[in-house]
């Protein structure tokens, strides 16, 4: 497109494609860079083969997919709530997911063929609780309040969720590993499970991205340029739903990166939106492959939860975001 | 103003048929029908809340008409499909507000949105109408600097370029000179006027009634939701009028250099 998108498009490319080869090389275990590229190369090193393709390759795909719909997801919801803060982690949207796959295994289903359809639908209402939630006195126009409103939701269905957990040993036993957010021992069975609903969302998102991106000229301009707000707002919302439900259901609650994303890719390439989009298209896997690796680095021989990392990676971002002067409006 | 604008619009009708307009209750206009002369720049004029950025804004298809239609060459604006709307009717809302770090290029592209589509992405034609939209304004050395970087008047003009640049017979502005200096408000205004001398219809509402006689060919006065006077400022600004508009007892000279009327107030009166 032009200078400017290439600006946020070189480093982003960059950055992934070295995620991209950390993730293969580097594990927990006792596979290091030297023997997986050995490997590949010669093909006689089975043990490490097997840990590059059957392990890291299939778990590389997913964080790569869960990295896309988290950045994309929260480029877009940002888009449509004018709120840099606005992040599906925060508003309560993941923990929505989270709460109705939990409550949905302890009522019977199998962890292993729920596929992603109750986390759309959980993280849906999770979206418009939040948004409900911050609009209900006055004017939902305030950044932080619409976070606080979000933050009190995730609480509460954190809590909801844990509730379930502690009443119901089997569906603990189920979901231990996977309500902390991580895509470990994710297989391509994953990939294909969630792969409908995440395609679905990023084709929504792309086709609203040229009107969500005239909201940030106010309703009254966009709907001068022949745009319809309202609407803009709701695909943008069932995009958000499909987007993160997807990534909930492939790899558990994983906070900050839509934040993180959109916030680096606008530092790289301004405020539109659509810019905003394609960066975030490459730098969502790459944070969350960065994040993965060190996941896998930071306490070995174990592993760290990746929501752990994130959120790491992410808390001081958005204590940036809040003491900024004033919060960048969007 | 150096730059220009070649490009000409064709005339467009725009009426209002027993208008109705407001937020939900009460409409704020009432039984409005008025005609905006093509190729004219008109002044909506009138006290707060009289309802005249409320008409601007069912003109402008932000606000849905409670009763009565808006009719863009006999047709009903409401039946129109927004993008088609867009294509020939722009607007310039009052307090335009734009993300932080937006240059004045990626503002004035914005203008060529009812122009692409799903199938039609950025096209020369849009480059094309982008930059004389830039040079119109007179922005084409200031295209790629952020727009709070610029001055008010600067940055009121990069607004107007982008409607510029949406190419449509109708352009309006809802107080495109408010918060602006004398210097500011003539570089905006002698645009605008430029905006009707290459044929297109100009609606803008304005605050100050001396500014909109010296730079409107047409006057519509409005009060309670209803008009009270129309037509050339000359014919209907009088003491009488400033009086029943604003219950302000006024002088009304007449512009040694232009000939339009100077309204010089004296006193409140009682209401």
């Amino acid at each position: 497109m032009d200078r400017v998108l290439a600006r946020g498009l070189v480093p982003a490319a960059l950055v992934l494609f070295l995620a991209v080869l950390a993730s293969l090389a580097f594990g927990a275990g006792e596979v290091g860079p030297a023997r997986a590229f050995g490997a590949l190369t010669t093909g006689t090193d089975e043990d490490a083969r097997f840990a590059v393709l059957q392990l890291r390759l299939p778990r590389t795909l997913v964080a790569v997919a869960v990295g896309l719909a988290l950045g994309v997801a929260g480029a877009v919801l940002q888009a449509a709530a004018r709120n840099p803060l606005a992040e599906p982690g925060l508003l309560g949207v993941s923990a929505g997911a989270s709460f109705a796959v939990v409550v949905a295994i302890a009522a019977g289903a199998s962890a292993a063929t729920l596929g992603p359809w109750v986390a759309v639908l959980g993280a849906a209402a999770g979206c418009l609780l939040a948004i409900g939630a911050a609009r209900l006195r006055g004017t939902g126009d305030d950044p932080v309040r619409l976070v606080l409103a979000g933050a009190a939701l995730s609480g509460l269905l954190g809590a909801g969720t844990s509730v379930v957990l502690l009443l119901d040993q089997r569906t603990a036993d189920e979901v231990r590993f996977w309500t902390v957010g991580s895509v470990a021992g994710r297989d391509l069975g994953t990939l294909a499970q969630v792969g409908p609903a995440l395609a679905v969302g990023l084709l929504i998102a792309l086709l609203v991205a040229r009107p969500l991106s005239a909201l940030s000229l106010g309703d009254a301009t966009a709907r001068g340029l022949g745009h319809r707000p309202a609407r803009a707002r709701v695909l943008a919302i069932v995009a958000v739903a499909l987007l993160v439900g997807g990534a909930v259901a492939a790899a558990g609650p994983i906070a900050f990166v839509g934040l993180v994303v959109p916030f680096l890719a606008r530092a790289l390439v301004g405020p539109d939106l659509r810019r905003v989009l394609a960066v975030s298209l490459l730098l969502g896997p790459a944070v969350v492959l960065v994040a993965d690796v060190a996941s896998r680095l930071l306490v070995r021989p174990y592993e760290m939860p990746l929501g752990v990392v994130t959120a790491l990676l992410g808390a001081p971002v958005l204590v940036a975001v809040v003491r900024s002067t004033r919060l960048p409006s969007l | 103003m150096t730059g220009t604008l070649e490009e000409r619009a064709t005339a467009a009708d725009l009426v209002t048929e027993a208008l109705d307009v407001g937020y939900g209750g009460e409409p704020v206009v009432r039984a409005l029908d008025v005609r905006l002369p093509p190729g004219a720049v008109t002044a909506i004029v009138g006290p707060n809340g009289c309802g005249k950025s409320t008409l601007l804004g069912a003109l402008a298809r932000v606000h849905t008409p409670q009763a009565g239609a808006v009719l863009l060459d006999g047709r009903d604006l409401a039946r129109i499909r927004p993008r088609d709307a867009a294509r020939r009717i722009g607007l310039l809302p009052q307090q335009a507000e734009a993300p932080d770090g937006l240059t004045v290029r990626d503002l004035v592209r914005y203008g060529r949105h009812p122009h692409q589509g799903l199938l039609r992405q950025w096209s020369p034609d849009d480059a094309g109408a982008v930059d004389r939209a830039l040079a119109a304004a007179d922005l084409v050395e200031l295209a790629d600097r952020p727009l709070d970087t610029l001055s008010g008047g600067q940055r009121q003009r990069a607004w107007i370029a982008m409607v510029v640049a949406q190419q449509t017979d109708v352009v309006l502005l809802d107080e495109p000179t408010s918060a602006l200096d004398l210097g500011h408000q003539l570089e905006v205004l002698e645009l605008v006027r430029d905006l009707a001398a290459a044929g297109r219809t100009v609606v803008a509402v304005l605050h100050d009634l001396s500014t909109a006689c010296r730079h409107a060919d047409h006057l519509v006065a409005m009060r309670g939701g209803r008009i009270v006077a129309e037509g050339a400022p000359q014919d209907v600004v009088t003491p009488g009028l400033v009086r029943e508009l604003y219950g302000v007892e006024a002088v009304v000279l007449v512009d040694p250099t232009a000939g339009t009327p100077v309204v010089c107030p004296i006193r409140r009166l009682a209401p």
